[in-house]
């Protein structure tokens, strides 16, 4: 039978060639904008300008990063982002992981009732205006908890650690440990948190990734631009055309002021974008199991 | 004899710690999302801050009447309608005919090595994707200008043209997500019977056919939930990308629901009006969502609830 499927007829080692060919045009697709963003960040504006830059950097030049790395926005933003961040997720997954426990539970009364809670806020909200007039009431603008607070706990996440609760710690489990004299929150420390590495691995990365990579809350939420996080640096460099003075040193002409602001949005993609991509192929599977639980209805 | 009464509630007794778990997310619920849901009410009021919510005056449907009549409404609609239906017609399938390929592949280095170069660009915030559009379509320095004008052409005005804005918030789309939604069909081909492939070839079915016959015909279940779910979500369509690539030059395509409500309620503090806008949006995709989950179960008993 193996021998079978081994052998090829003609039509399939075609089918397999295309396949590749494709596949790899496909990839080169996708990676060429990322390492076309990192050739261009060494690179001499004025090579880039002109379209000399294709597959290798020319004129190499650190100018850039030099300018980045020398404005304080840009390290105000990446404090502020790690803050948030560390801070969001911290709050995020401690309210997931709380709320998923009990509702994984067989016999909780009550259960049903608070599952759909929280489901209905996935078919009603009540929208951008009365959200922002209820953060305001509460004199949350303008400070990190509107930020991290009022979206801890997104219901899809719940869902995915809840199921995956369901799978892997069977109720017998906790029916054996309160025989023993274990008690519901003793059980959920020493037992099911050790037993659920990998799906809080899962849910760190996700609200990591979602703060660091997030700035609609800020855009609305914040105003003191002391408090920005990075993506709303970026923003008004790499959207809004607002490079800083302080990145401007000694630059004289107009065309030159171009071509170095060019320079400096190749220059903080990566620098923004940076931490992610080394962690990514590291933190890869970890993602890919994510999404998997997530599939398996809850 | 224990009356079931007092069972259930010896049984919350004995649970109460549970309860203290679920405790947090309640009260953040009935905070933050429950308690605007009561703030939806200005949407019929004329909200002024100094009268709060409860205090304004209701003025019944005049800020919806306002919005059906504003000149506003139907390129609104039709941007925000065609934006997303594009948007699925031309992303959806794409990451099924990728994962399909992807499955077909033999060496399995280089087929890990092409997933982790195609999932990268999810990982990418809204804000870099932006900025990556605009210096890569930039009429002077951009690099794919540079190759319109290489090829004899006149560069083009890609981010400042009205034309350009659906092609290249599709496109981009596709180019950052398609990668990373190839993994829920992956997972759904890896489970295919391997027998219905053995078998098939045994009676002569090229590669080819066994892709029409044996692998789509398996993940169709799958296609199909994730179809009603994004058919669910059509009115949902996101306010980041949208927001960013929006210049007063493709304000006629670009203008979709979501900025408006974040244009009239945020920027020009119309809280009332912006809400009704809103409820507008958000009345339509709940219709949508029970409307396209009915006839998913009617035509394939395939169904979300």
């Amino acid at each position: 039978m193996n021998q079978l499927l081994k052998r090829k007829s003609r039509g399939d080692a075609w089918f397999d060639i295309i396949n590749y060919i494709l596949l790899t045009i496909i990839m080169l697709l996708v990676l060429f904008p990322l390492y076309f963003v990192l050739i261009a960040s060494f690179s001499d504006p004025n090579y880039i300008y002109s379209g000399e830059v294709w597959l290798f950097p020319k004129g190499f030049t650190l100018d850039g990063y030099e300018r980045i790395f020398g404005d304080s926005s840009i390290w105000i933003g990446y404090a502020n982002s790690i803050l948030y961040a560390t801070l969001g997720t911290l709050i995020g997954v401690a309210v997931t992981v709380f709320a998923a426990y009990p509702l994984a539970r067989r016999n909780l009364v009550g259960k049903s009732a608070i599952m759909w809670f929280l489901l209905v806020t996935m078919f009603f909200s009540g929208g951008l205006i009365p959200t922002y007039l209820l953060i305001k009431d509460l004199h949350m603008l303008n400070t990190i908890w509107a930020l991290v607070i009022p979206g801890a706990g997104g219901v899809f996440n719940v869902i995915i650690v809840r199921t995956f609760f369901q799978s892997s710690i069977p109720d017998e489990m906790w029916e054996a440990a309160s025989i023993d004299g274990c008690s519901n929150t003793r059980f959920f420390w020493s037992i099911v948190l050790p037993l659920s590495k990998s799906i809080l691995a899962v849910m760190v990365l996700y609200h990591v990734v979602g703060f660091w990579n997030g700035f609609f809350d800020a855009l609305i939420y914040l105003n003191d631009e002391s408090k920005y996080p990075l993506q709303l640096v970026l923003r008004n460099i790499l959207v809004q055309n607002q490079v800083n003075s302080g990145m401007m040193i000694d630059v004289e002409s107009y065309a030159a002021k171009m071509r170095v602001t060019e320079l400096i949005k190749y220059g903080v993609i990566m620098v923004s974008s940076l931490p992610l991509l080394i962690l990514y192929p590291f933190l890869q599977k970890y993602f890919v199991k994510g999404v998997m639980i997530g599939s398996i209805k809850g | 004899m224990i009356k079931p009464n007092q069972k259930r509630w010896s049984r919350v007794k004995r649970d109460y710690e549970l309860y203290l778990f679920l405790l947090p997310i309640i009260i953040l619920y009935l905070v933050f999302r429950y308690y605007p849901m009561y703030g939806v009410q200005i949407a019929f009021k004329d909200f002024s801050p100094s009268q709060g919510i409860w205090g304004s005056e209701w003025v019944g449907f005049q800020h919806f009447i306002d919005f059906f009549n504003s000149y506003n409404f139907w390129p609104i609609i039709t941007n925000t309608l065609s934006l997303s239906f594009l948007s699925l017609l031309f992303g959806f399938p794409a990451p099924i005919i990728i994962a399909i390929m992807l499955n077909q592949m033999l060496g399995k280095k280089y087929k890990k090595f092409v997933q982790t170069v195609i999932y990268a660009p999810h990982f990418i915030s809204t804000v870099v994707l932006v900025g990556m559009l605009n210096i890569f379509l930039s009429p002077n320095s951009g690099i794919v200008n540079h190759v319109i004008t290489l090829f004899g052409g006149d560069p083009i005005l890609f981010m400042a043209d009205e034309g350009w804005f659906r092609p290249l918030y599709i496109l981009s789309g596709i180019w950052q997500e398609t990668g990373f939604a190839t993994i829920i069909y992956l997972a759904a081909l890896a489970g295919v019977n391997p027998e219905l492939h053995e078998a098939a070839t045994v009676d002569g079915a090229s590669k080819w056919k066994r892709v029409w016959y044996v692998d789509i015909p398996s993940i169709l279940p799958t296609i199909v939930i994730l179809l009603i779910l994004a058919l669910g979500n059509i009115m949902s369509i996101g306010f980041e990308k949208a927001f960013l690539m929006q210049s007063d030059l493709n304000y006629a395509t670009s203008n979709i629901i979501p900025t408006y409500v974040y244009e009239m309620g945020i920027q020009k503090a119309q809280y009332s009006f912006s809400t009704a806008v809103g409820l507008f949006n958000s009345f339509i995709n709940v219709i949508l969502i029970f409307t396209v989950n009915r006839i998913a179960k009617k035509m394939t008993e395939t169904s979300l609830w």
